[in-house]
């Protein structure tokens, strides 16, 4: 009998024990995605501050040239170019987007939801140098001898519009989640005033996911500033400020790419530099798209 | 990155010794990526001894050479006086830098100063070159490649920079598509990377061809350059040797590199 | 978006819908015509010798077989980064915790880290894994870093996944005198595990479809790798380099084929899997 307790008692302390023990290794995990980051921010800044220390700040903010083999680390240029392009593709994309989400959330039948939302979120598998082969096959050439467009075709206008249908999946994924979010009651109420389906959609739906969309909108924003691959095959590259939509650009993760391989000393540390300038930009993004959704999120609680 | 590079050639070293292949018979190479690939060709054909190639550029080469991290470093560039110090060059093989017109461009030849107006930005349409009325697209390798180090060199000098404007490209094969594909286009490329859909120029009257670069006439070129720490002994002489041999020249001709020790 | 003054509600409302309806259709026309006109141009060079043989001159001539399995290796070693970790945080998160400030922490990173450009992902890995820990271009940097950057999607699909098994699973065990361990284990895991693997599959596809972040890190040797210190070229950075330099269309166009074709087959995959899942708590 003693035994028997004494037996149970070992067997529950070891179970509690094994309890504690993988909750700890449970916890640890947890960990793992901050901890990443936080290595992350070490050896970008690690590898790209002392450059920025060494010439100033202003030598990457306030120079309009880049030519680090020869001492100029302007990355005003790459600023713009990215800004450029990011725009480009959100006036593609937010529209075609948004529309797209309405259809899926508010108006398609079950059915035709089941087949359409896996083929939007295949558009998100495609590789990147798949969306870039295709830019250079099809949209530089057509740019190029088109009499109206014209230009080298490797342009602000190429990678604005390949970015575009990159961020469709991250638009419409995001904005359903928003638009489902919204009760249906809102839906019934409007109705019952004797709205038709669209003065629902953008007097009482739209209006209530708003911010789920705005988030969806910056996430999308997100996604074009931080794509590389896409962008290098189609933009152009060229290290100025695009005095036309037709005109070459260089984003800054094509200014990472593209010199990455030869890089050495001031070089290769200045491209960490420019990694620092766009972590800060994602980061900002991301941060602002989640602090917009769960104030929304709140809201309807 | 000097730091970055050194690292993965220290790397390699110490793994080539894990290796426990026979003392002397391990040679490694470190240095120039324009002469890495033909430095793993002599390698695959060569019989004497197991040869390990890195990359990281030609100023890590000739810092590899004068470390003895590498047995012999590679330099795409002539070696400036303060770099030389007790190192032994051997010129390998000359590598001729190509300037490339669509295959329809009548625009046959250009002096040095058209190609740096038209790389500095000033000479913008064929039309100023007796071509089409057309703008001209400049297209031009990425800073730090060593083919648009060379062109910069002898072609823009230190006073001239390569226009913004210009589109960049971080790949020869790439760039030699790009102009295959626009006739404005305007590129430059190594010899080795020359085919019939692109027109490689003559510069101030000379062609580049494998002649006309092996004699110097062709001056848009840069030596590859073997760097040893004193002159060159047991594996790594052998290894040159062969590379100078009229097999190991050979192979540099079939690659599209202009020999210099055969005719 | 409101244009009740220039249109009658029932028009506004016919107009709107055809436009709605017709932006979906170009976007999903945008998807099948990217994957046709891919396919269609790599049908002639794909064949089970351009899988299983080794390339030549560069990848102008023969197959494709050492980037095949050097995908493979590199996914697999992400795959082996990211499924522990990201289902272990997961099941932290979906089990062992309520909302707090710890949790907000950590779900806000998990967040910021899904945010960061893979590029971004590629100059770390160069920096941490090739560099400062001495791997040097190889099978394990490239899987390390991609491991990582799949790891946010694990981690949410599989808290997803976990928090979506009834809490009568969970009651029905402990009452039955499991530990809160062994409860998970035995019974919260398996009902999830569709979900889990759905998020590892697609984790596979993000791993698959990357170039920014492998080049750097797995480099580019186009030789069969043998051990986990080999240099490896992915499929994907085998087909940019072959778009980049040049060397051959047609081999592009077919590696290209293959690419779309994997990434085709595992979103099937996970789709397939997904719906399982929610089939079976419907």
């Amino acid at each position: 009998m003693m035994m028997m307790i004494a037996r149970t008692r070992t067997w529950m302390a070891t179970a509690h024990l094994s309890d504690a023990v993988i909750e700890r290794c449970l916890q640890l995990a947890a960990w793992s995605a901050v901890t990443t980051l936080a290595l992350i921010t070490l050896f970008i800044l690690r590898e790209g501050m002392p450059v920025v220390f060494d010439r100033g700040p202003m030598a990457f903010l306030g120079d309009v040239r880049w030519a680090p083999t020869r001492g100029h680390f302007g990355l005003l240029p790459m600023i713009a170019g990215t800004a450029v392009v990011t725009a480009g593709a959100l006036l593609i994309g937010l529209p075609l987007g948004l529309a797209g989400a309405i259809t899926l959330a508010e108006l398609a039948p079950m059915k035709a939801r089941l087949v359409l939302k896996p083929m939007i979120e295949l558009l998100a598998g495609i590789p990147s140098v798949v969306y870039g082969f295709i830019g250079m096959e099809i949209l530089v050439p057509f740019i190029r001898e088109r009499g109206t467009l014209g230009g080298p075709g490797y342009s602000a206008l190429a990678a604005s519009i390949i970015l575009g249908i990159m961020v469709l999946p991250t638009i419409i994924g995001i904005s359903i989640d928003a638009l489902e979010a919204v009760p249906k009651s809102y839906r019934d109420g409007s109705r019952a005033l004797g709205a038709t389906q669209w003065q629902t959609i953008t007097g009482v739906v739209l209006p209530a996911a708003r911010s789920g969309i705005v988030a969806a909108v910056i996430l999308g924003m997100g996604r074009a500033v931080g794509e590389t691959m896409a962008v290098i095959m189609v933009a152009g590259n060229a290290v100025q400020f695009p005095g036309s939509l037709l005109a070459p650009v260089r984003t800054l993760t094509a200014n990472i790419a593209l010199e990455m391989s030869y890089a050495t000393g001031a070089h290769a540390r200045a491209l960490f530099a420019t990694g620092i300038v766009l972590f800060i930009v994602s980061l900002s993004l991301n941060a602002i798209a989640g602090r917009v959704r769960s104030g929304k999120r709140a809201s309807f609680a | 990155m000097a730091r970055v590079a050194l690292c993965l050639a220290v790397t390699g070293c110490t793994r080539a010794a894990d290796a426990h292949v026979p003392a002397g018979a391990v040679i490694t190479l470190a240095g120039s990526t324009s002469i890495q690939p033909f430095a793993e060709r002599w390698a695959e054909e060569y019989a004497g001894g197991r040869i390990i190639v890195q990359s990281g550029g030609s100023t890590a080469g000739i810092k590899a050479a004068h470390d003895g991290t590498a047995d012999i470093g590679m330099s795409s560039r002539a070696l400036q006086p303060a770099e030389t110090a007790g190192l032994v060059e051997t010129v390998v093989a000359r590598d001729g830098i190509a300037v490339i017109v669509h295959a329809s461009n009548p625009v046959r030849a250009l002096t040095y100063a058209q190609l740096r107006a038209i790389y500095g930005g000033t000479i913008r349409n064929w039309r100023q070159l007796g071509g089409p009325d057309a703008a001209i697209t400049v297209i031009t390798r990425e800073d730090g490649s060593g083919t648009r180090d060379a062109f910069e060199q002898f072609v823009m000098g230190a006073s001239h920079e390569i226009t913004a404007s210009a589109l960049v490209t971080a790949y020869s094969g790439g760039l030699r598509k790009m102009v295959s594909q626009d006739p404005n286009a305007i590129g430059y490329v190594t010899f080795s990377q020359l085919n019939p859909q692109v027109h490689a120029l003559a510069i101030d009257g000379v062609t580049p061809t494998e002649p006309s670069i092996a004699s110097g006439a062709y001056r848009l070129q840069r030596p590859f350059v073997f760097l040893t720490r004193g002159a060159p002994q047991g594996a790594a002489q052998q290894f040159i040797a062969y590379v100078l041999s009229d097999a190991g020249q050979r192979i540099a001709r079939a690659e599209g590199l202009a020999p210099v020790t055969i005719q | 978006m409101t244009m009740p003054r220039l249109l009658a509600p029932r028009s506004a409302q016919r107009v709107a819908m055809t436009l709605m309806w017709a932006a979906t259709a170009a976007t999903v026309g945008l998807l099948l015509f990217i994957i046709g006109f891919v396919l269609r141009r790599g049908a002639s060079t794909l064949s089970w010798e351009f899988l299983f043989s080794s390339p030549r001159h560069s990848g102008a001539l023969g197959g494709i077989l050492p980037t095949v399995v050097s995908t493979i290796y590199v996914s697999a070693a992400a795959v082996l980064v990211a499924a522990p970790l990201g289902v272990a945080a997961a099941i932290y998160l979906a089990e062992y915790t309520k909302e707090s400030r710890l949790t907000r922490v950590i779900r806000s990173g998990t967040d910021a880290l899904a945010g960061i450009p893979s590029i971004i992902f590629g100059l770390f890995g160069f920096a941490f894994f090739v560099t400062a820990l001495g791997m040097g271009w190889s099978i394990l940097s490239g899987g390390l870093t991609l491991g990582l950057m799949i790891l946010p999607t694990v981690i949410r699909t599989s808290e997803e996944a976990l928090r979506a098994v009834p809490r009568h699973y969970r009651d029905v065990a402990q009452s039955l005198g499991a530990s809160k361990w062994q409860s998970i284990r035995s019974v919260v895991l398996p009902a999830a595990a569709p979900g889990v693997m759905t998020g590892v599959v697609l984790g596979i596809g993000r791993a698959v479809s990357e170039t920014a972040a492998v080049i750097f890190t797995a480099g580019v040797a186009l030789k069969m790798p043998f051990s986990p210190f080999d240099s490896a070229r992915t499929m994907s950075v085998h087909f940019y380099t072959l778009t980049m330099e040049g060397i051959s269309d047609d081999m592009a166009y077919g590696t290209a084929s293959v690419l779309v074709v994997t990434i085709l087959l595992i979103n099937i995959g996970a789709y397939t899997i997904m719906n399982r899942l929610t089939r079976k708590y419907r």
